[in-house]
């Protein structure tokens, strides 16, 4: 197995998202299942050929460096958990 | 007299526009129907107030001889697109309760021809699904059934709400977005109409992402001339979005002038899929013969790489999913699940909590092939396939115009039907997940209905930013399939 529960672990953790011992040995089999699925992309012969990035064919444009927004902190917060004097509060990061 | 609620889009605008019926007449009307039809789940949100505020003030602008594209239309908001003062969720609890600050380009074009939103559809969770089953808020049931069999049907999705309800003329059309077949794959599951514009054709701004290099908005209704004058409100460049195509829109309402003679109809050979049924392969077989007697050649055409389309988009989507809902931290907006722990723990535990089980495994697969050590082995592979897929339809459309393929594998199926297999479910975008790697518009037509009795359909495909020649295709074949089923509810309703 390529995935197993201590990779699913590792992964949980990169991805922010707690699980459970049950959900680790869940997951471990669907991922396993997913990417060994996925694996047939290695009889696909891709030598020689760039990686797509997007399908349309344009050049980011340049716009003036001016503000044209701004002055709504209220409506910034408004869906905020918790405020405080017009910062988001988090949980204590500093000792 | 026909009901209101069954019109098509350009018949309640003809209606409208000679004053048979106000925009709040048509309104209440739909309202009422949403009413009766609430079994359906198809909203997650219903607007009700502001539904008749909008068709008020549609009325007086109609007055005043100002008349928008969508004038005093009934329409559905996909749950999707952020809507100023109206909860939006993406069907997750994650957002429940998210009141956005401002509204996403798409409806807010729209809002600008006088569309009147009759509430927020639900959705599978953050549009990964195929079914509507994994939506926070219920599963949105399909108005069709089979015959003799009373089993709850799934509406397909993401767009399941969207499609369900135009579906059950419980709104005239409705917004969708399509990653690898959102829109197309529902519409064919309940026999009506959808199509996915061109990568770029409508602006992305507002709509909760997904996959950001995949997702397009579009449009349902009943008919194709609805679409095009959906798509015609809801098209356009945006400098908001940076990927939004600065090109002028075309008239798409014209497109359909009912002419293919001398058009070139493609037909992929790998469309034909191991255990694909018997009536789906004829159902095509009809549609190649319908295109010839409409005067159009039919030419085959390789696309080699149409295999690998589905393993390709399961990288793609999820690694840029697993990095768009990173911004789901309990601190900005959203649900929060501070059980007393350090910053880290409360992301880990909101985000437990929030998600549910279909988006934490594709934010997992993506973050998997994002990481160290596998970024080349899966993620650049797969943009190096992705390329190909790319090239195959590039050069199909030196031999042809529109390509001509089944929407979906199968007819909507049962919500008992087994589905604990992930991949099997992917399987459902077989056939819409390859244009959608590849930025191509594509349409699915109800064409026909399966043993059962259940709705299925064609998908028309075309070059980039040729909605024109799809729309003029589709009329014909909407022409020649001649559908006019209509779901058992509705049947049920009238009698």
């Amino acid at each position: 197995m390529s995935i197993d529960t201590e990779t699913v672990e590792k992964i949980a953790r990169l991805a922010r998202i707690k699980v459970t011992d049950t959900e680790k040995e869940k997951y471990s089999k669907e991922l396993n299942n997913i990417i060994e699925w996925i694996e047939m992309l290695k009889d696909v012969d891709t030598d020689g050929i760039e990686p797509l990035t997007s399908v349309v064919d344009m050049t980011l444009y340049m716009r003036e460096d001016e503000i044209t927004d701004g002055n709504i902190q209220e409506k910034v917060l408004m869906n905020a958990p918790e405020t405080a004097e017009g910062f988001f509060v988090v949980p204590k990061v500093l000792e | 007299m026909t009901a209101l609620t069954d019109l098509t889009i350009k018949q309640a605008l003809d209606g409208l526009n000679n004053g048979d019926f106000t925009s709040v007449e048509l309104t209440n009307v739909h309202l009422d129907a949403i009413e009766s039809a609430k079994e359906l789940n198809a909203f997650v949100t219903n607007t009700p107030e502001q539904a008749l505020e909008q068709a008020k003030a549609s009325d007086t602008k109609r007055a005043n001889g100002e008349v928008g594209v969508l004038e005093g239309i009934p329409i559905g908001m996909k749950d999707l697109f952020c809507t100023e003062g109206v909860q939006t969720t993406a069907s997750s609890k994650i957002l429940e309760g998210f009141t956005p600050q401002y509204t996403s380009t798409v409806a807010q074009n729209m809002f600008d021809q006088g569309a009147v939103m009759l509430g927020k559809t639900n959705l599978d969770e953050f549009a990964m699904g195929s079914s509507n089953m994994t939506s926070a808020f219920g599963n949105v049931i399909n108005p069709w059934k089979r015959n003799n069999d009373n089993k709850d049907i799934v509406p397909g999705g993401s767009s399941g709400g969207s499609a369900a309800g135009v579906a059950a003329r419980i709104m005239m059309g409705a917004t969708g977005t399509d990653t690898g077949g959102s829109i197309r794959q529902p519409a064919s599951f309940c026999g009506i109409t959808g199509i996915k514009p061109t990568y770029g054709r409508c602006s992305r701004w507002g709509v909760i992402a997904f996959s950001s290099s995949l997702d397009q908005p579009g449009p349902f209704a009943r008919t194709v001339e609805d679409n095009a004058i959906m798509l015609q409100a809801m098209a356009g460049f945006d400098k908001k979005d940076s990927t939004s195509v600065n090109r002028d829109v075309p008239n798409y309402m014209s497109a359909m002038t009912g002419d293919i003679r001398g058009l070139k109809v493609g037909i992929p050979k790998e469309y034909r899929v191991d255990g694909m049924p018997e009536e789906i392969e004829s159902l095509w077989q009809q549609g190649i013969a319908w295109m010839k007697d409409a005067g159009a050649e039919i030419v085959d055409i390789s696309l080699p790489h149409t295999k690998y389309a589905l393993p390709t988009y399961y990288i793609i989507a999820p690694a840029e999913c697993s990095s768009n809902l990173a911004r789901y931290d309990g601190v900005r907006y959203g649900m929060r699940v501070n059980d007393g722990g350090n910053l880290d723990d409360m992301y880990e535990a909101t985000r437990a909590a929030g998600f549910g089980d279909e988006v934490k495994r594709r934010i997992m697969i993506g973050t998997y092939v994002l990481s160290a050590g596998h970024y080349d082995a899966y993620y650049n592979k797969a943009r190096r396939v992705r390329k190909q897929i790319w090239n195959d339809f590039n050069q199909a459309y030196k031999k042809c115009d529109v390509i001509l393929t089944p929407t979906a594998p199968s007819a909507a199926f049962a919500m008992d039907d087994d589905m604990n297999d992930p991949i099997k479910m992917y399987l459902n975008d077989v056939f819409t997940v390859p244009a959608s790697l590849a930025g191509m518009p594509g349409i699915s037509i109800p064409a026909g209905l399966d043993k059962d009795g259940l709705p299925l359909g064609l998908q028309i495909l075309g070059r980039p930013f040729d909605e024109e020649t799809v729309f003029r295709t589709a009329g014909v074949l909407e022409e020649a399939a001649n559908f006019t089923a209509v779901p058992q509810l509705i049947v049920q309703k009238a009698a």
